[in-house]
C-alpha cells in the first residue's frame, strides 16, 4: 500500500481520460436518488406492515379510544396532491427559462406544503389520544410523524430551490438538476401520503 | 470525478486537496481503491476485536460455571461479539471493501458513480463501531444479542441497547448508501460496448447484494426506529404488557436479518467465482446458470424470513410456506455449487493459498447449507430451536463460508492492491491453522445442539464439558491462525516478492493495469472485455502458460464511437 510513488498516482491529465469523465456516461443522479427513495419506502412499507398485522391480530382494549376525524386529513390529501401539481408547473417554466414563474410556483408549492404541516399539528392538538395511550395511537404517531418530517425536509429543500433559482444562482434551465430532484422526492412523498391515508384514515 | 465538473476544468491540472502517500487511508478520499482498502482495514481491526470478545466467550464456556464472566457481562460480550461480527467485519469487507475497490475495473470506470456519497458510506463506519464497543464501558453494552429481541431488549438496561441502535442505525444508513452507489455504478456506468452478460460474476453477486440491501435494510431501520420508542418514551409497539406485539417485530428485524445472511455471503460467491477460474486455468462454469442462480437467491431470500420463527407460535400455513420456500433456496445454491465443481473439474489446478482458501470455502458451505436445509424443516427446527446447533449452522456459512473467502481474495488480490506477493509458507500455515481450527471449533457444536445445549447462555449442563473444551481448543486454533496472516501482510508489503502487473495472468479487468494500479485506473483507455474468463480458448491458438492475458482482450478499439453504440 505504501510502496505506490507520487509519479504513479498522478494520471497525466491527457485528452483522452478527461474525454473518459462526462462524455460516455450521462449524469446519474436522479437513479441514485431514485434508488434511495425505493429504500425510503421500504421503511414506510414496514410500517404499513406493522400497522395492518396490528390491526389484523391485536384487539383494542376495551375502554381505549382510537377514532379518527376525516375531514381535515381530506383537506390535507387534497392540498398535497394540488401543490405536486403546482411543482410540477414550476418545472415547466423553468424548462421554458421563465424564472420568475418558476419561483412563484414554488414558493405556491412550499406554502401548501406547509399548510400541509400545520393541519397536521391541528390534528395532533385535537385528537383524544396521545402518544403512549394504545398501540394504535402509537403507532398512528409514528407513522404521520415520519411522514411529517419528510414533508418538513421537501418544504425546506424547496425553499433553498427557490433561494437557489434567483437572477445568478445556480439553479436555471441550464442546470435544473436540483429542482428536478427536490420535484421528484415531492412527489414522492405525496404518493407516500395517499397510500398512508388509505390504509390509516380509510381503511 | 464529479459529474458536474466544467470540461474545461476537467483539462486543467487539478490542485491536489487530498494528502498523498499512507495519509490518504485516513482522509476523506474519494477514490474507490482507496476507500476499498479503508473498508478492508478498518474491517480487519474491528474482527480483531470481534474475535477477542470470541476468545471471551469460548474461554467462560471452558467450565460449566459462570467463573470467567459474569452472566450479566456474557451477555454483553455475546452480544457485542455477533453485532461487531456482522455489522462491522463481514459486510462491510465482503460489500463495500472488495466491492468498491474491484466493482469500478469491472465495469470499465475510472470511480464509483457517487464518489463523495461512497466516501460519506464509509465514515459512517469507524463513528459507529467505536459508540458500539463504547457503550461497553459507559454504561454496559447491550444484553439482548445481536437480535434485539424484545421483550427481552425492553427489560435490559435501556442506555446500552439505546447505543446499540444508534449504531446499528449508522451502519445501516452506510450499508444503503453503498447499495445505491453499486447499483448506479453497475447497472450506470459500464463502459460502452460492454453487455451486462460480458461482466465477471463478482458484479452480478454485488447487484443482487445491493438489491437486497436497499430493499431490505430500511425494514430494519424503521423496526429499531420503534423499538427505540419502546424504550424511550415508553410507547407499546412491541411491549405485550401495554397490548403489543413481540412476534411483529420478529418478522420485521428477520425481513432484514435474513436476507442479510445473503447480504453476506452473495459477495463471497462472487469474489470465489473470480478465484476459482484463475488459479484452475479454466472458464467459470455455466456463466448463465450462475447469474440467474444469483438472481434467483435473491427474490426467494425476500421470502423466507419466518423460518426464523418456527417456535414464535406462527400459524401452520406460514410454517408450510416458509419450509417449502426455504427448501427451493437449496436449487440455485446447488446449482452454483456443482459449476464451482465443474470449473474445478479437470483444471489445471495451482493449490496455492488462494485456492486452498476457495476450496476450504466450498467444503464448509456445503455442510452449512446442508444443515441449513435441515433447519427449514419444522420438525427438525422446533428440536434445535436456541441450541447450538443453530450456532453451528450460522458459523458454518458465514466463518466458513464469507470468512474464507474474505481471506482467499486478500490472498488473491493482494499482489495487485500493493504490488508485492504474500509469502506462500505462511500462508499455507495461516490456512491450515483456519481449517482445522474452524472446524474443530463448530463441528462438535452440532452435537452439543441436537443433544439440548442452549445458546447464550453462560452456563451449561455438565455434561457437555469435554466437547466445549473441544469447541474452546478450536477457538484458540483460529486465534493463533491470525498471527501469521498478519505477520505475512506486514512484512510482504515492504519486503515482499515484486508481483509485475498480472502474477496470476488472470483475464479480468483490474489485472490488466499496473499493480499498484494510478489514480481513476488506467493511463489511457480502460480495456474492453469481451470474455472475462476466456481461459477456454482453442488449443493452439494461444499459449496459455505464457500469455499474460492481454491478446483476449481487444485494446483500443471503442464501439462507443461506432454505429453499434448501445444505449
Amino acid at each position: 500500500m505504501t510502496t505506490l510513488s507520487t509519479s504513479e498516482s498522478q494520471l497525466p491529465s491527457t485528452e483522452a481520460a478527461a474525454d473518459q469523465h462526462g462524455e460516455h456516461h450521462g449524469d446519474h443522479r436522479l437513479f441514485g436518488l431514485a434508488t434511495f427513495l425505493v429504500a425510503d419506502g421500504m421503511t414506510f412499507a414496514g410500517f404499513f406492515a406493522a400497522y395492518l398485522t396490528f390491526r389484523a391480530v391485536n384487539p383494542l382494549p376495551a375502554g381505549a379510544s382510537y377514532e379518527l376525524e376525516l375531514l381535515l386529513p381530506t383537506i390535507n390529501t387534497a392540498l398535497l396532491l394540488a401543490s405536486s401539481a403546482t411543482f410540477h408547473k414550476a418545472g415547466s417554466a423553468l424548462k421554458r427559462s421563465d424564472n420568475p414563474g418558476c419561483r412563484r410556483w414554488l414558493l405556491i408549492t412550499a406554502a401548501m406544503g406547509f399548510l400541509f404541516l400545520a393541519g397536521q399539528m391541528k390534528e395532533y392538538f385535537t385528537l383524544p389520544f396521545g402518544l403512549t395511550d394504545n398501540l394504535f395511537a402509537s403507532t398512528f404517531y409514528a407513522i404521520t410523524g415520519f411522514h411529517g418530517l419528510h414533508v418538513t425536509l421537501g418544504g425546506l429543500m424547496i425553499l433553498i430551490v427557490w433561494w437557489q433559482s434567483r437572477p445568478g444562482g445556480r439553479v436555471s434551465a441550464a442546470n435544473p438538476f436540483p429542482l428536478e430532484a427536490t420535484e421528484l422526492y415531492w412527489h414522492f412523498v405525496d404518493g407516500i401520503w395517499v397510500v398512508l391515508y388509505g390504509i390509516l384514515y380509510l381503511l | 470525478m464529479t459529474l458536474s465538473l466544467a470540461p474545461e476544468t476537467a483539462h486543467a491540472p487539478a490542485p491536489s486537496l487530498q494528502p498523498q502517500g499512507w495519509l490518504r487511508y485516513l482522509s476523506f478520499s474519494t477514490d474507490h481503491k482507496v476507500i476499498g482498502l479503508q473498508y478492508i482495514v478498518c474491517g480487519f481491526l474491528f474482527y480483531l476485536v470481534g474475535g477477542a470478545l470470541a476468545g471471551a466467550i469460548r474461554t467462560e464456556l471452558l467450565t460449566p460455571i459462570s467463573d470467567f464472566l459474569p452472566r450479566e457481562t456474557y451477555n454483553e460480550v455475546l452480544t457485542l461479539h455477533g453485532t461487531v461480527m456482522i455489522f462491522l467485519w463481514i459486510v462491510p469487507v465482503v460489500n463495500g471493501g472488495f466491492g468498491n475497490y474491484l466493482i469500478p475495473f469491472y465495469v470499465g470506470a475510472r470511480d464509483m458513480a457517487f464518489p463523495r456519497l461512497n466516501a460519506v458510506a464509509f465514515w459512517l463506519i469507524p463513528p459507529a463501531g467505536l459508540l458500539l464497543i463504547s457503550s461497553y464501558f459507559i454504561a454496559g453494552a447491550a444484553q439482548s444479542g445481536w437480535t434485539a429481541y424484545p421483550p427481552l431488549s425492553i427489560t435490559t438496561p435501556a442506555t446500552g441497547q439505546i447505543i446499540w441502535i444508534l449504531s446499528v442505525l449508522l451502519l445501516g444508513g452506510s450499508s444503503i448508501f453503498g447499495g445505491i452507489n453499486f447499483i448506479a455504478t453497475i447497472l450506470k456506468l459500464r463502459r460502452p460496448g460492454l453487455k451486462l452478460m460480458q461482466l465477471p460474476m463478482y458484479c452480478w453477486a454485488m447487484l443482487g447484494t445491493s438489491l437486497l440491501v436497499v430493499l431490505s435494510t430500511p425494514v430494519l431501520a424503521g423496526t429499531l426506529v420503534l423499538l427505540s420508542f419502546d424504550i424511550v418514551a415508553h410507547t407499546g409497539f412491541f411491549n405485550p404488557a401495554m397490548g403489543g406485539n413481540v412476534v411483529v417485530y420478529q418478522h420485521l428485524f428477520w425481513f432484514y436479518s435474513h436476507p442479510a445472511v445473503y447480504i453476506m455471503v452473495l459477495p463471497a460467491f462472487g469474489l470465489v467465482s473470480e478465484i476459482l477460474p484463475v488459479h484452475a486455468r479454466k472458464p467459470l462454469f455455466g456463466y448463465t446458470t450462475m447469474v440467474y442462480s444469483i438472481m434467483g437467491i435473491v427474490f426467494l431470500g425476500l421470502i423466507v424470513w419466518a423460518h426464523h420463527m418456527f417456535t414464535s407460535g406462527t400459524p401452520p400455513w406460514m410454517r408450510l410456506f416458509f419450509t417449502i420456500a426455504t427448501a427451493f433456496i437449496a436449487v440455485p445454491t446447488g446449482i452454483k455449487f456443482f459449476n464451482w465443481i465443474a470449473t474445478l473439474w479437470g483444471g489445471r489446478i495451482a493449490l496455492n493459498s488462494a485456492m486452498l482458501f476457495s476450496c476450504a470455502f466450498i467444503v464448509n458451505f456445503v455442510f452449512g447449507g446442508i444443515t441449513g436445509v435441515a433447519l427449514a424443516q419444522v420438525p427438525f427446527d422446533i428440536h434445535v430451536h436456541d441450541t447450538y446447533f443453530v450456532v453451528a449452522h450460522f458459523h458454518y456459512i458465514v466463518y466458513g463460508g464469507t470468512v474464507f473467502v474474505i481471506f482467499a481474495s486478500i490472498y488473491h488480490w493482494y499482489p495487485k492492491v500493493t504490488g508485492r506477493m504474500l509469502n506462500e509458507p505462511l500462508g499455507r500455515l495461516h490456512w491450515l491453522l483456519t481449517f482445522v481450527g474452524f472446524n474443530l471449533c463448530f463441528a462438535p457444536q452440532h452435537w452439543l445442539g441436537l443433544n439440548g445445549m442452549p445458546r447464550r447462555v453462560a452456563e451449561y449442563d455438565p455434561q457437555f464439558q469435554l466437547i466445549n473444551q473441544f469447541s474452546s481448543v478450536g477457538a484458540l486454533l483460529m486465534a493463533l491462525s491470525t498471527l501469521p496472516f498478519l505477520i505475512n501482510v506486514v512484512m510482504s508489503a515492504f519486503n515482499g516478492e515484486i508481483a509485475g502487473d498480472n502474477p496470476w495472468r488472470a483475464l479480468t479487468p483490474e489485472w490488466l493495469t499496473s499493480s499498484p494500479p494510478p489514480v481513476e485506473n488506467w493511463k489511457g483507455e480502460a480495456p474492453l472485455v469481451h470474455e472475462p474468463y476466456g481461459y477456454g480458448v482453442k488449443p493452439g491458438e494461444l499459449n496459455l502458460a505464457a500469455t499474460s492475458g492481454r491478446e483476449l482482450w481487444s485494446l483500443g478499439q471503442d464501439p462507443g464511437r461506432g454505429p453499434n453504440r448501445p444505449l
